[in-house]
């Protein structure tokens, strides 16, 4: 399915007290692969167990342990490679990268420097519809997590907890090809959504599944096009990296902050140092944390406990054949096949089981009802009681069995939406309910005809007056409505009305 | 009854299948060696009990007729190698009081196969040494002493220096040693017993701490050829736990010792006559060759053109290695931690841990390696000792493509030298040691040291054979006909 087309924004402008500056943003978001086991190690990495039992004795770097590699957590590097349509490196290794640190057991972390396994790829960014981003992804590697050291539960020592010592990761590394706050926390939010389509990573940024490095830098208009270009990052001003970012929402706060301290010192002759920085979110500001001389050197070398990782061209093809539709197939074919629209497409897709329930709703009726019913009455229900489709107490089969009873003329849209909060609150088998409960809309044209006589002989001066008037017989449906109990088809009554009253 | 001593590990096995003594028998006699055989500084850590209990569980073996090769054979572990619950060290302060709660993949698969553990075995700090004397235990001695020097220490080379000691003492009938640059070989020549470097990944890291990780590999100490045969044997085999080990069926090695070399090629590689050598070095040499030549090998001149390259770049890639593979050695989790002040923090936990637990040798080559690696100097050194690594496996690509089967070299530049000789030297000096050994770590071929003579001193010198990679089988038969010409009949005489 061929996917939909759009046109690129425009970068963000910021106005600093003299001119005009834009925005250039890239990358490096760390994803943990979904897997039971860490990279080198069998330990479980189920988050939120005791302090230090999902640890193997490679994982406490034990003299003389061994790192073996986990063949699943290369084959989700692989399959998140394929869904950002990257090239896939049959050739990649490992390299340490050494520095002291009391949760880095080994004293290094394992990671893929020189030979990342997966190369150049893309991610389609929407901002709205018919615009988007492409963002290039420059490589995603594998590597290691660090452990968590603990500062506060003692006040002369410090505790390490190695559970997500050896967790494996995947560093996914674009370009600079992110243009504003806003794109910078769409991106985050699109990546998210397709390694959850992939099943690659859970997303989950609470429990640090999902955590971004972002670098940030100011140029004058112009200097990126340039940069494009030539491929020079010379045209492009110093930027500055803020480490660990778990919010969508800091991830803002904290590009537009350090983007309007950038424009503010260049604005002022200034210029700015090439430093790694804190966001702190109840300051609202970014801080020091080591400048470029301060930086590691981390003396990266090909780790000698692992041979070269060399993989089959038959192994990827494999994987990707086994691939799922992605977001923006999705998304295009949703739009295609339902005639809906592209925002709808969007809502419906943004996770698999929206869209996995949404065509189960569909199928075999018409897609914009469908739509609507999933969008506007599930959706919004599901929202307001923090619900997620998963627990969903209306099922895609209930759901479909209301917009059939609509299409048939069993029931009216009125009827349906009290049908549906019957099924939220009581459950019950919809048309069974409509039957038992007398939902039925009256469609018998002789009871609707007794019904208006009544109406008309009850209210003999209403009813002279709609015949001068017309538009005075919506009140009289109302009326035959209210007294039929709402079961009554408003069409049938509408014209039965306007025969009886001859207008 | 008392089992003797001064068997090998094939006499030993035959008796003990024959049932001339028992397993507890040879068991309590090696206790009583091992123990009396202090002077040597060859054990620091005795396991007797764990001996006894082992020699009785292989005593239940061989009556039940399940009684691989080595059931029964007590041996000596270099401290190196991890032993589930007893002290591991390697040597070094900085892992004082460290009991693995595992067994190394080649200790395990010796004691499945019946074999008995003595003790521990002392060796140069982390490995990281020539002479045994880098040692936190202080140096493990060499039975052997010069003629003219007979209260001398002399120093059983290193850095598997206990382990030498230990079976040219007679202290136990075999150990395992490891040899990352010669660490087996040169220990094994040193003090006239057999020592085999097997071809990199031909026995498991597992358990083993690890000094450079791509050179290591632990392999079998013992009196004669066949006994490494079947000590290798026990101790090889593929293991998934260790990414760089081989999954190659490992073959009989002892099925192969029939002394036939006839027709074999032996290459006597020129680059290896270095300047200074002793002339008795050149005539062992020369020996060697004859005894070969009579067995009907047929010798040839080969060169290996990048020979001088290998000691400067072994000297930049094993220490690059292991500054990052000692990195653990913190302080954090287990062995030594040094007691910080008020004010103070995990700088200066670091810190002083690591300049307190590390010895010289081991700071030297941690500081060389974290040199090597740093940003600006990686290309220079690393990087390139990397390429002259890769040139002088070639060197012996092309050697082998030719036809050659072995090559014959001597083993050490010298005969032992006395404890504390080299104390005032350049630590190059000591370096130099490696010079015929290291070649065959940079290439992850198989090597093997056979002692075929003795000094004008009368201690032992020994060649080494340098095989085709996995054909150990091959290397050990070659060693085996040497061995045989060689006649090597003298053992130290016991002064401890």
């Amino acid at each position: 399915m061929s996917e939909l087309s759009y046109t690129e924004p425009k970068p963000k402008t910021i106005a600093g007290a003299r001119e005009d500056w834009e925005l250039v943003i890239g990358m490096e978001v760390h994803a943990q692969v979904k897997s039971t086991a860490k990279l080198f190690s069998g330990a479980s990495t189920t988050f939120g167990a005791e302090p230090n039992t999902n640890v193997a004795l490679v994982d406490a770097a034990m003299p003389g342990m061994l790192p073996v590699i986990n063949e699943f957590c290369v084959e989700q590097a692989v399959r998140t490679g394929l869904g950002l349509k990257a090239g896939i490196n049959l050739f990649s290794q490992f390299d340490r990268k050494n520095y002291f640190y009391p949760d880095l057991p080994q004293g290094y972390q394992i990671s893929q420097l020189y030979h990342p396994i997966v190369g150049e790829g893309e991610v389609i960014v929407d901002m709205e519809p018919g615009v988007a981003r492409r963002v290039r992804i420059e490589r995603i590697h594998l590597e290691q997590d660090a452990g968590k050291s603990i500062h506060d539960m003692d006040p002369t020592m410090s505790f390490v907890d190695l559970n997500r010592t050896g967790v494996a990761l995947m560093e996914i590394v674009s370009r600079p090809d992110i243009r504003g706050p806003e794109e910078a926390a769409e991106y985050v939010r699109k990546l998210r959504q397709i390694l959850r389509y992939l099943d690659t990573c859970d997303g989950n940024m609470q429990e640090g599944s999902l955590r971004a490095d972002v670098n940030v830098s100011v140029c004058r208009p112009g200097a990126y096009e340039t940069y494009r270009e030539t491929g020079d990052f010379g045209h492009l001003g110093t930027r500055c990296e803020i480490k660990n970012m778990n919010s969508m929402r800091f991830i803002q706060q904290a590009i537009d902050f350090e983007a309007r301290r950038q424009i503010a010192i260049l604005e002022d002759g200034g210029k700015i140092d090439q430093e790694t920085r804190l966001y702190d979110p109840t300051r609202g500001e970014t801080r020091s944390m080591r400048s470029k001389e301060e930086a590691h050197d981390y003396r990266y070398f090909p780790d000698p406990d692992l041979l070269p990782l060399t993989i089959q061209q038959s192994w990827v093809d494999r994987i990707r054949a086994s691939l799922p539709e992605l977001p923006d197939q999705k998304k295009a074919r949703f739009v295609q096949d339902y005639g809906m629209t592209e925002y709808d497409a969007s809502v419906l897709t943004a996770e698999t089981a929206n869209a996995t329930f949404f065509e189960q709703v569909a199928t075999g009726r018409d897609g914009k009802t469908a739509a609507n019913w999933v969008i506007n009455e599930l959706f919004g229900r599901l929202n307001k009681e923090g619900h997620g489709i998963a627990d969903s107490p209306v099922s895609a089969a209930q759901l479909g069995t209301i917009i059939d009873l609509i299409a048939r003329g069993d029931i009216s849209g009125k009827i349906a939406k009290d049908l549906f909060e019957i099924l939220w609150t009581e459950g019950g088998n919809p048309a069974q309910i409509v039957e038992d409960r007398g939902m039925k809309q009256v469609t018998d044209t002789g009871a609707i005809e007794a019904a208006v006589d009544d109406v008309l002989a009850a209210n003999p001066d209403k009813a002279a007056q709609a015949r001068e008037k017309p538009s005075m017989a919506g009140w009289f449906v109302g009326q035959v409505m209210k007294a039929t109990g709402g079961k009554a088809n408003p069409k049938a009554v509408n014209e039965i009305i306007r025969a009886k009253l001859g207008i | 009854m008392t089992a003797p001593r001064g068997l090998t590990i094939a006499q030993a096995r035959d008796a003990l299948r024959k049932g001339a003594f028992t397993a507890r028998e040879l068991a309590e006699t090696y206790v009583a060696a091992a123990e009396e055989g202090a002077r040597l500084n060859a054990f620091i850590a005795h396991t007797s009990e764990q001996a006894l209990k082992q020699a009785d569980a292989a005593d239940a073996r061989l009556k039940a007729g399940d009684a691989p090769a080595m059931c029964g054979i007590p041996l000596g572990i270099k401290d190196l190698f991890a032993t589930e619950g007893v002290q591991t060290q390697a040597a070094s302060n900085i892992l004082a009081g460290f009991r693995p709660p595992y067994e190394s993949t080649v200790t395990r698969k010796l004691w499945d196969a019946g074999a008995v553990m003595l003790g521990k075995l002392n060796m140069d700090e982390f490995a990281m040494g020539s002479s045994n004397e880098t040692s936190a235990y202080g140096p493990a001695i060499n039975p052997w002493r010069r003629k003219d020097a007979p209260d001398t220490n002399l120093t059983p080379g290193g850095s598997s220096g206990g382990s030498a000691a230990a079976v040219a003492g007679d202290l136990c009938l075999a150990a395992t040693g490891t040899d990352t640059g010669g660490s087996i070989r040169q220990p094994a020549a040193f003090t006239g017993i057999t020592g085999v470097k097997p071809t990199y990944g031909r026995c498991s890291r597992w358990g083993i701490v690890a000094f450079a990780s791509s050179l290591d590999q632990a392999g079998p100490m013992t009196r004669d050829v066949r006994d490494a045969a079947i000590m290798l044997g026990a101790m090889a085999g593929h293991d998934p736990m260790d990414s760089t080990s081989a999954d190659l069926a490992v073959p009989d090695f002892e099925a192969a010792l029939t002394g036939d070399i006839r027709g074999r090629k032996i290459g006597i590689p020129r680059e290896y006559r270095v300047e200074g050598m002793p002339a008795e070095i050149e005539t062992l040499w020369a020996e060697g060759r004859a005894m070969l030549a009579d067995a009907g090998a047929e010798i040839v001149d080969i060169s290996l053109p990048h020979t001088r390259y290998a000691l400067p770049a072994y000297y930049v890639i094993a220490p690059a290695e292991a500054s990052s593979n000692l990195a653990r050695y913190d302080g954090v989790r287990y062995g030594h931690r040094a007691k910080i002040r008020q004010g103070e923090g995990i700088t200066e936990m670091y810190e002083r841990t690591r300049a307190e637990g590390f010895g010289d040798e081991v700071k030297r080559r941690i500081m060389i390696g974290a040199y090597v690696l740093s940003a600006g100097y990686y290309d220079a050194y690393y990087k390139k000792a990397q390429k002259v690594r890769t040139l002088i496996k070639r060197d012996f690509e092309q050697v082998y493509a030719d036809g050659v089967d072995a090559i014959l070299t001597p083993a050490t530049p010298s005969a032992a030298f006395g404890i504390g000789e080299m104390a005032d030297a350049d630590p190059i000096r000591m370096y130099l040691n490696d010079v015929f050994t290291v070649t065959v770590n940079l290439s992850g071929l198989p090597g093997i040291a056979v002692p075929t003579g003795l000094s004008s001193q009368g201690l032992p010198l020994g060649l080494q054979l340098i095989g085709r990679p996995w054909e150990e089988a091959d290397l050990l038969n070659t060693a085996y006909a040497l061995e045989k010409r060689a006649d090597f009949a003298h053992h130290a005489e016991k002064w401890w």
